[in-house]
């Protein structure tokens, strides 16, 4: 089997300690959580930290909170986000995202907070060490070329969380703790278009919750468009979170793409939408507007043309049934389950 | 010998009736032990350095810092091995450790051998190899294209591996006298067996100084063999184990690089070596489908009746010879056994290319031109305005029949397959009434039960069993066959069990094992039912003969009248007269001595005579029906399969629980390939980069159906008992693949009209058709040109109804 390499391996009792000890270490420390995302890239060598920061086992980022929103702690796994009955009832979008990223047995390992913070994707970036090295490397690690856009001076790597999409429809912040202190931003802050510096999270700071607003007046649907029914990374996510008046008319919208570039996208769709209903040639408009700001590379799985192409269809389920048409049918056929 | 046993009973015990398979307990609690959860005291790992490169030539190897590494015990290089081989004789073009030139990127150039994985993996980054890099080759078409640099110093010319064309019967002259001539080109694209268990080998030598090595391997006989001439030992001081094979699907047919490395270093070391492959290194393994670009041109009668069939293929072979010499006659011979074809042109050439070798997969070179040939039929049914079902029941090929070709056809029940298929779809009524973006399609398909000709050439048995019986009733079962999750064990023990009227799980099942099994070739081409069966029934009468003796003059009556069930022995006038199995056999042993018999089985001479004659016969056919249903969204051109019913001429289901698991097994595999599974490879930018690498070697995006995307599938077995089988019973590891691609083509065109002409059919083609059909464009996509091939002239035979002996007809067309 594929090995890892050496490390030195750090157990704190506390998020506290946790901090001290990454600022101990210095940016060569990581931290791991459930260690699905790390583990297999530290075996094909994308990731060489000198030491590692377990938050496995760490109380404090298990809980959950129900006050005037919802706050997550980062270190719930995904399969609890998914059991949470707040997340499944007031916070649709999050559901959808969490119960289709990976496997069952990923999401019994993997967390919120590192879902969050995945590391970006590329065809040309995750494959092993020997790989890599039979097309001499990539900007993105012990390379200088990027080998999707040649002529590109930064790394074109996809975002590949689901539940960040649909985090940020939602208007997640996030807290960031540090032996310096902590900070809260919103979560769509906390993302750079920038393959290699993806997130704006200083190497000693630790993600330990995510803030959701209260969810009243709100609905929201996440797609995700994979080739299959489990274990795939999106190729495309579509989050939307509508806030509509009794009688239909918007007052509030938030459209995200995710996997269309380096970072989620956040949409003008609160723009264009506000004042108006959600009638089918809005929502037809809408999506055609969306969709525009979805730039695909040619480094994710499926066809590149035909991503870009089928971008206003899944913004159309989305909206739709955020608007609250019955999509089961429709959900059946992307995502083979019923959510 | 080529006599099958007379059926040795009509009513059964054991066969027909659904049951637990005899290793069902161990795979289910995971008491298995596959070759990677071995260990012996001792044991040291080996890992192998490969090529970076796609094709250079290799200037120097520097180990010595490897070999200096703290726990590195041996390196191993190409200089450590001279002698070539290859599954095929006239293929020994593979070296365990490459010598002068690397092929593909993955191609083994060295082996540490160290104490642990980790170290042996460290070491490898310290190994230096000089490379000067050579073009590289990516596809036939650019092999065809560049004859230099040769990826091989042998093959027919420049980088052609493999170039044959035969005719039967003058193509051109019958396909102008046709009413119409339909000409299409199809792709389609490799892909590989993804096997669960990764290939793992432990080598060890053995108390008696003899090297015993235990591997995950389809075929331990030739392995064997190619051992003997790597190694330069006599084979009878090797000892190959197949341990229980965790799938193969082909992938473990051919001698693996890793299994002559771990052999040598045993050798070398005395200590037992283990490698383990990683799930990367099984894709450059690889000896998957070929990647086959197809033309055919099919002359038909306005009623829809074949007249004729001009077949070209073209096939993009990889880096080694592998199993090519056959992959490449199986991209035809097949053809004609479906339906009735007074002409057969086929031509075929399988080209080098600097990727991992292409070999046998489920199905081995026939899914491509059956894809081809069962998509080209519904275009040709839409275009005459015949239903594609009863177009197809019109023109099937008849019972004990020979083909254009000379293939000898037994039974068939193809044409019950396509009625229950149809019947159980609800095809009549529901075909094209589905309403919009819905659709049913259906295709056929025909397969062999087990290769008539060895892979080399010999007059012996093809396989062999040997049966030893003692006082306390044990059965035990020899056989060189392997299990490879196919349930060839539990045919074993079936069959043996019928014959003897006792439990299944009373016969202990001993196979795989050359030290001590008599040789069976191998699980390929579906031939283990048949060959080791029909071998089991004839050790197993052997052995019956001695008992009935016995029993007889126990019971006061004739031996003919001796009847065995249900683990007793009776005379079958007055079943008061009986002793119990046990009993049986100490008479016997007290009469006889110690009770053992063997049995062997070779298949009947082909009828062909004309020199490649010898690949196609089979002593049986199997065929199978398949509609399948599907949903197109038209606005994205997604597809969705929510049902499929297969119907699958077994002869006789052993045990219907397997038979049906292998039926199910193979659409699963089938529809993965129909709709996403691709072997495929990238280059960069020329400019920048002459790296051509695999896409996607890993389990996550090398695509294939997850439990979540198999729809559900509905499965008739049709029974029809074939006369040069065990019992009836045909293969169903194969043949149930084959129809599931075309189906899914012709759904597609059933539901939103348009033709996707190749495979894997993927959502990006159906909206691009889609797009094509809204201009008013032909609404197709698939292969737009078929290269000039400079296939040789064809050998020439003229089929049996006009007039042939089935030699060539030398000097070419009869007047």
């Amino acid at each position: 089997m594929m090995r890892m390499p050496w490390f030195r391996w750090h157990a704190p009792k506390s998020v506290a300690e946790a901090a001290t000890i990454l600022a101990d270490e210095g940016p060569q420390a990581m931290l791991i959580a459930g260690g699905t995302d790390l583990v297999p890239n530290m075996k094909r060598r994308h990731q060489e930290p000198a030491a590692l920061v377990a938050l496995r086992g760490l109380g404090e980022l298990k809980r959950i909170a129900n006050g005037a929103g919802l706050t997550l702690g980062a270190g719930l796994t995904l399969a609890e986000v998914v059991e949470s009955r707040s997340v499944r009832e007031n916070y649709r979008a999050l559901y959808h995202a969490a119960a289709q990223v990976a496997t069952p047995q990923l999401r019994n390992m993997g967390t919120l907070g590192g879902n969050v913070c995945l590391d970006t994707r590329c065809t040309y970036y995750n494959q092993s060490y020997e790989w890599r090295k039979a097309i001499d490397f990539c900007m993105k690690k012990d390379g200088e070329t990027c080998w999707v856009a040649t002529a590109s001076k930064r790394c074109v790597a996809v975002s590949s969380t689901d539940t960040a999409p649909a985090l940020i429809a939602l208007g997640a912040k996030v807290r960031l703790v540090s032996a310096e202190g902590t900070r809260e931003l919103d979560l769509a802050d906390l993302y750079a278009n920038d393959g290699m510096e993806y997130l704006t999270r200083r190497p000693d700071e630790i993600l330990t919750e995510i803030a959701l607003p209260a969810a009243s007046g709100w609905k929201s649907a996440y797609w995700k468009l994979r080739r299959r029914g489990s274990f795939d990374f999106p190729v495309l996510g579509v989050a939307a979170a509508v806030r509509a008046a009794p009688d239909g008319t918007v007052e509030d919208a938030r459209i995200v793409l995710g996997a269309v570039a380096s970072r989620p996208i956040l949409t003008k769709a609160g723009e264009l939408l506000a004042g108006k209903r959600l009638t089918d040639e809005v929502i037809e408009e809408v999506a055609a507007k969306v969709a525009s700001r979805a730039k695909p590379m040619d480094n994710t799985d499926l066809e590149i043309y035909w991503r870009k192409e089928v971008v206003p269809a899944f913004v159309g389920y989305a909206l739709r049934e955020a608007r609250g048409d019955d999509m089961r049918a429709t959900r059946m056929r992307i995502a083979r389950q019923a959510l | 010998m080529n006599a099958p046993e007379k059926p040795l009973k009509t009513r059964f015990d054991t066969v027909g009736k659904p049951r637990r398979r005899v290793d069902g307990r161990a795979k289910t609690i995971g008491q298995q032990r596959f070759a990677d959860d071995l260990a012996l005291p001792r044991m040291l790992h080996a890992k192998l350095a490969r090529s970076p490169h796609a094709h250079a030539a290799i200037e120097s190897v520097d180990v010595s810092r490897a070999q200096a590494h703290r726990g590195v015990h041996l390196v191993l290089t190409g200089a450590d091995f001279p002698i070539p081989y290859g599954i095929m004789p006239v293929s020994q073009d593979e070296y365990p450790l490459a010598r002068e030139r690397v092929r593909f990127v993955g191609d083994p150039v060295a082996a540490v051998i160290a104490v642990d994985e980790q170290t042996a993996a460290e070491a490898l980054d310290l190994i230096e190899v000089k490379y000067r890099p050579l073009p590289t080759i990516a596809s036939p078409e650019e092999g065809l294209a560049k004859p230099e640099p040769r990826i091989h110093d042998y093959g027919e010319q420049g980088n052609i591996h493999r170039n044959q064309a035969y005719e039967f019967g003058d193509v051109e002259e019958a396909l102008a006298r046709s009413d119409h001539v339909f000409e299409d080109l199809f792709f389609y694209e490799g892909n590989t067996h993804l096997p669960l268990e990764q290939q793992a080998s432990l080598a060890s030598i053995e108390g008696d100084g003899k090297l015993l090595l235990q591997t995950s391997t389809q075929n331990p006989h030739y392995l064997h063999r190619q051992l003997g001439r790597v190694l330069q030992m006599p084979t009878a001081h090797i000892r190959v184990m197949a341990i229980a094979n965790g799938g193969g699907f082909g992938g473990k047919c051919d001698p693996g690089n890793h299994e002559f490395v771990v052999s040598k270093a045993a050798l070398v070391l005395g200590r037992p070596v283990k490698i383990c492959l990683t799930r990367e290194e099984v894709f450059y393994q690889h000896r998957g489908r070929h990647p086959v670009l197809m033309k055919f041109r099919t002359g038909v009668t306005k009623d829809g009746r074949l007249t004729a069939m001009h077949l070209q293929t073209l096939l993009d072979g990889g880096a080694y010879g592998s199993h090519g010499p056959a992959s490449t006659f199986y991209t035809g011979v097949l053809t004609p056994v479906s339906y009735e074809l007074p002409r057969f042109k086929f031509e075929a050439c399988r080209v080098f290319t600097n990727k991992p070798a292409c070999g046998p997969k489920r199905g081995h070179g026939t899914p491509q031109p059956r894809f081809g040939q069962e998509v080209q039929l519904d275009k040709i049914a839409h275009a005459l305005g015949l239903d594609p079902a009863e177009m197809r029941l019109k023109m099937l090929t008849k019972p004990d029949s020979l083909t254009a070709s000379w293939l000898r056809i037994g039974s068939t029940g193809l044409g019950e397959c396509i009625e229950k298929a149809v019947e159980m779809s609800g095809w009549k009524a529901r075909r094209g009434k589905l309403g919009p973006g819905r659709g049913l399609g259906l295709a056929c398909s025909a397969y062999m039960c087990g290769a008539g000709v060895s892979i080399y050439w010999n007059k012996l048995p093809h396989s062999a069993v040997q049966l030893l019986l003692d006082r306390s009733g044990q059965v035990t079962v020899y056989c060189g066959a392997t299990e490879i999750g196919q349930g060839s064990d539990d045919v074993l023990a079936g069959l043996t069990a019928e014959a003897l009227g006792i439990d299944p799980v009373s016969v202990r099942v001993v196979t795989g094992d050359t030290g001590i099994t008599p040789i069976d070739l191998g699980s390929y081409s579906s031939r283990v039912t048949i060959m080791m069966g029909n071998a089991a029934l004839q050790a197993a009468a052997r052995v019956r003969d001695l008992l009935a003796n016995a029993a007889a003059e126990a019971l006061d009556t004739l031996p003919d009248r001796i009847a065995f069930s249900q683990e007793r022995v009776f005379a079958v006038e007055d079943a008061a007269k009986s002793m119990s199995f046990v009993e049986a056999v100490a008479a016997a042993e007290a009469k006889f001595g110690t009770i053992a018999s063997v049995g062997s089985y070779a298949p009947p001479k082909p009828p062909g005579k004309f020199k490649g004659a010898g690949v196609g016969p089979s002593p049986a056919y199997s065929f199978t029906a398949c509609v399948l249903e599907t949903e197109v969204d038209p606005a994205t051109g997604w597809v969705t399969v929510p049902k499929i019913w297969i119907a699958h001429d077994i002869g006789r289901a052993l045990n219907p629980v397997l038979a049906r698991g292998q039926v199910i097994g193979s659409v699963y595999m089938g529809l993965g390939e129909a709709l996403m599974e691709e072997q495929a490879f990238r280059r960069l930018p020329p400019k920048l980069s002459s790296a051509l690498v695999h896409r996607n070697p890993s389990m996550l995006d090398y695509k294939s159906l997850t439990h979540m995307d198999m729809p559900e599938v509905e499965v008739a077995l049709i029974e029809d008992p074939d006369p040069n089988c065990p019992y009836g019973a045909k293969e169903a590891g194969q043949g149930p693949l084959l129809p599931v691609m075309p189906a899914l083509a012709n759904a597609i065109h059933d539901a939103v009209g348009v033709r996707i002409d190749e495979v894997p059919i993927t959502p990006d083609k159906v909206l691009a058709a889609l797009a094509k059909k809204a201009k008013g464009e032909v609404p197709r996509v698939g292969p737009e040109r078929f290269p000039a091939v400079p296939y040789p002239e064809p050998t020439f035979v003229l089929p049996p109804w006009e007039g042939g002996d089935g030699n060539e007809l030398k000097g070419r067309k009869a007047a």
